[in-house]
């Protein structure tokens, strides 16, 4: 019985992983894998830690440790995701050109770093298609 | 097939097969962020090939690696983003 709960967890943890790298390759822009590969990532390695939890019942270090890094990955993941995702803004990284909207575009100062939230404070907005970040092409995020 | 084999020959190849895939795109990646959220994947799939490997060789002391490697990805990503961010200001 416990084999099978160890088989189907690990079989989920694993495919979660191989979609995750899938969709590292095959995503057409950087944002987007992004958000593919954080979360699928966190799940998969969460699943084969919970996996080696059940593993060793009669040990309460393996436990332990599974449960702190599980807890680690899932509290800084997000935050290393934000930061680079940040960076990547601000160095102009080109959008998918199937966006539709970017809600970010002249929100961010680029001089100080800072982010305003209000649309009516938008400094230096783009005007049209060519000054904007999104993509003309798909060669350009590819 | 017993429990030890299905990890062998099914969860070993699959997280193999995954970090291949994810080293196409380090190589390949057009930007440097690309590259930097690549070797971010690679190190969480190896906590997870750290794992796997832990179960078949019941060795508990390899999950202390799995630890510091998280931490190591972490701190990789925070550094590289904070000077990516830097680097256009003056």
């Amino acid at each position: 019985m416990i084999n099978i709960i160890l088989a189907i967890l690990s079989t989920a943890g694993a495919l979660a992983i191989l979609f995750a790298s899938i969709g590292i390759l095959r995503m057409p822009d950087f944002y987007l894998r992004l958000s593919v590969t954080v979360k699928a990532s966190s799940l998969g390695v969460g699943l084969l830690l919970i996996c080696a939890a059940i593993m060793f019942p009669d040990d309460a270090s393996v436990t332990t440790k599974s449960i702190a890094i599980i807890f680690f990955l899932f509290i800084t993941a997000p935050i290393a995701a934000h930061m680079i995702g940040r960076a990547a803004y601000f160095t102009g990284i080109p959008l998918w050109k199937g966006t539709i909207v970017d809600e970010l575009d002249g929100m961010y100062n680029k001089e100080t770093h800072e982010l305003k939230s209000d649309p009516k404070d938008a400094i230096h907005k783009s005007t049209g298609k060519e000054d904007d970040q999104i993509a003309e092409t798909d060669e350009e995020t590819r | 097939m017993t429990l030890g084999t299905y990890f062998d020959f099914v969860i070993l190849p699959i997280l193999t097969i995954s970090v291949i895939l994810v080293f196409i795109r380090l190589f390949r990646g057009p930007a440097i962020v690309d590259r930097v959220i690549a070797l971010d994947l690679i190190i969480t799939i190896g906590i997870g090939i750290i794992t796997v490997y832990s179960i078949r060789q019941n060795q508990k002391v390899l999950l202390d690696v799995a630890i510091i490697l998280a931490l190591i990805a972490f701190l990789g990503t925070i550094a590289f983003s904070y000077y990516i961010e830097k680097q256009k200001d003056d």
